[in-house]
């Protein structure tokens, strides 16, 4: 997983707040020059605020991944969460290919996904998924680009809770081993790069569940079915904390 | 359904637990008739492996009869008596395919985690931590067996359970590690260990065609068993200096071959043991090599080291130098059992050999927490493999 930073401190404060941010921390920086040395801190503080002023960008709003300046990309190119994972199945592109274009079986392999609707012949599609905490999570997706078996892209419209964007691509493996998938992702999660950070921390993180989920999908294609163990029986569970078997799950969930 | 549960290090109960079901189309439910307790179940019992739960259903040595199939399952059917190998496989994928088998791809539910500790996953396993998937074991009256048609060998003379039952592991597990030498007409294999993957590595190594067997423990019942039943010359580490014995019993070359059936718990004496053990107990490092450390000092020039012994993690001072200036092959993994059931049933069939030979003690489930405490005392038990009739 890769975190994006801003490189190049693009604006991501709104027009009128940037004039407000100017004159404010103009008006605190010359209230800090008149006390003297007993206002060094909020002249500097004025000098920090008028500089978001003037150029536009907020270290805070990145880092929270809050944007008030208007843009028109989905996921500013600046900013957000990359994630890619790969894994080798044994069928042909075709199949595999025709598998995931049918957009209603990725619910199968995809395990915080509840259902994927299509419209359009996939043109357009509805999913919605169980975000962190339980909290269901929508978002309406387009496919922008889609060559038969070899690549399907697609990126979220705006309006939905979860901006991303993202390619899954199909490719001979050498020597009759099947096919190499691998899938990228590009999404501005909730709550910025802290939010991605503190996923991250929780286990939730997007290189793994993509993981897991490309493991499980070459489990179904090729065994016919998802390995499990929910449901089996075993003695007696300790009343309180988390099972070893539950910390494995969730760091692979 | 009663089953033997594992609670912790050294806390293993008997429980009263619900009877399995069929989870997926490939399932099918055995009533199991025998199951045994393994050297590697010695392993979670002591707390070395990592991953296990409360109350996870232990054993991967066992077979019975097929009760209930999935709507996937076409060879076996209700009735059919079957031995199931330890590793769980599709059957489908690229390692399957290739007899490979417990490298398998499709059966781990924790293979993602798998992947990350070791950079892959290989099969999942009966009884043997959430890291290897977290299957309920075979220690029970009924087991769950994933992928029925795949691994379970039908067994359809009548051949005793006790005859067959170590076809799921122990026999195929000696076997391999002897396979794995590469034995030629002339050759010496020395073994270290002789609990039963010891002593059926020294019958699989005479079977396959080696000159002498030189056998390494200290437990006077495993090196009398190694003596006797399994015609191995022996060697008791505790008083004699193994590596001078070898060499000396083999003309100063050294063993063509080396078994290493101990794995991470080895026990030794002096300085080196105690070395191992205290960086085992700072969590310094997880396996204690003092058999490997051995079997590669002990190596002849271009032999090969064979490795059916567990290792879960780090190992510390690893004569690499020695191993790389003799030019060794090492060889190791969990045993591919479905490639080897079908020829080892036919030498049991052909009297070649009988497996029941390795048992010493025999009871029922309720039994599990005493013959658990006794396997893993060793010395002065005369506890060299305990099986269980659940039913």
């Amino acid at each position: 997983m890769q975190i994006v930073w801003n490189q190049s401190g693009a604006p991501n404060v709104h027009p009128a707040e940037r004039w407000l941010s100017l004159l404010g921390g103009g008006a605190l920086a010359i209230y800090g020059i008149s006390k003297g040395r007993h206002g060094v801190g909020r002249t500097i503080a004025g000098l920090v605020i008028m500089k978001r002023g003037v150029t536009g960008h907020c270290e805070a709003y990145q880092a929270l991944g809050i944007r008030t300046a208007p843009s028109n990309a989905t996921i500013p190119y600046e900013l957000g969460v990359r994630a890619r994972a790969a894994i080798t199945v044994s069928e042909s592109r075709e199949k595999i290919y025709q598998f995931w274009r049918e957009l209603q079986n990725l619910p199968r392999f995809m395990q915080h996904l509840q259902s994927v609707e299509p419209r359009e012949g996939g043109k357009y599609s509805t999913w919605v998924a169980q975000g962190p905490a339980g909290k269901e999570v929508r978002w309406e997706a387009e496919m922008i680009n889609d060559i038969p078996n070899e690549l399907i892209a697609w990126k979220s419209l705006p309006g939905s809770d979860v901006d991303s964007a993202g390619s899954v691509s199909f490719k001979d493996a050498p020597g009759g081993r099947g096919t190499e998938i691998r899938v990228e992702l590009q999404y501005n999660p909730p709550g910025g790069v802290v939010g991605a950070y503190i996923a991250k921390l929780f286990g939730r993180e997007p290189e793994q569940e993509i993981r897991g989920d490309l493991t499980r999908l070459k489990q179904y294609l090729e065994a016919g079915e998802i390995a499990t163990t929910e449901g089996q029986p075993a003695g007696e569970l300790p009343k309180q904390g988390r099972t070893a078997g539950q910390i494995v799950r969730e760091a692979i969930a | 359904m009663r089953a033997v549960c594992w609670y912790g290090s050294g806390d293993i109960r008997v429980e009263t637990v619900k009877d399995p079901g069929i989870l997926n189309p490939n399932d099918a439910i055995v009533k199991v008739t025998l199951t045994a307790i393994c050297g590697s179940d010695l392993h979670l019992y002591n707390g070395f492996i990592p991953g296990m739960e409360r109350g996870d259903i232990l054993g991967h040595e066992f077979m019975g009869e097929v009760v209930e199939v999935g709507e996937k399952v076409q060879k076996l059917k209700r009735g059919d008596r079957v031995v199931v190998p330890f590793t769980i496989c599709c059957g489908r994928c690229l390692y399957c395919h290739n007899n490979l088998w417990s490298l398998c791809d499709n059966t781990n539910p924790s293979a993602p985690l798998l992947d990350t500790m070791y950079g892959g996953s290989g099969a999942a396993l009966y009884g043997y931590s959430h890291l290897y998937g977290g299957y309920a074991g075979g220690q029970a009256e009924y087991v769950r067996v994933p992928f029925a048609d795949v691994a379970p060998i039908k067994i359809e003379s009548d051949l005793t359970d006790e005859q067959v039952l170590f076809l799921s592991d122990i026999f195929p597990t000696g076997y391999m590690a002897a396979e794995n030498c590469n034995i030629k007409p002339g050759d010496t294999v020395a073994v270290w260990g002789c609990g039963p993957v010891g002593q059926f590595a020294i019958r699989s190594a005479y079977l396959l065609g080696a000159e002498r067997v030189i056998a390494i423990d200290s437990v006077p019942e495993r090196l009398r068993m190694a003596k006797l039943v399994s015609k191995a010359d022996v060697v008791d580490y505790s008083s004699r200096d193994v590596l001078e014995e070898l060499k000396d019993m083999t003309g100063g070359r050294g063993p063509d071959a080396c078994i290493d059936a101990v794995g991470m718990e080895a026990h030794g004496h002096g300085l080196e043991y105690a070395y191992d053990r205290t960086k085992q107990a700072l969590m310094l490092e997880t396996d204690r090599p003092q058999v490997l450390r051995r079997a590669i000092m002990a190596c002849r020039k271009g032999g090969t080291v064979s490795i059916p012994g567990v290792y879960g993690g780090f190992i510390d001072k690893v004569p690499m130098g020695a191993a790389f200036a003799k030019g060794l092959t090492f060889r190791m993994g969990q045993t591919h059992v479905p490639s080897y059931l079908g020829p080892l049933l036919q030498r049991i069939e052909n009297r070649e050999i009988d497996p029941s030979f390795v048992i010493s003690h025999r009871t029922n489930l309720e039994g599990a927490p005493h013959a658990y405490q006794m396997f893993n005392e060793r010395n002065g038990t005369g506890c060299t493999k305990v099986v269980m009739r659940p039913n």
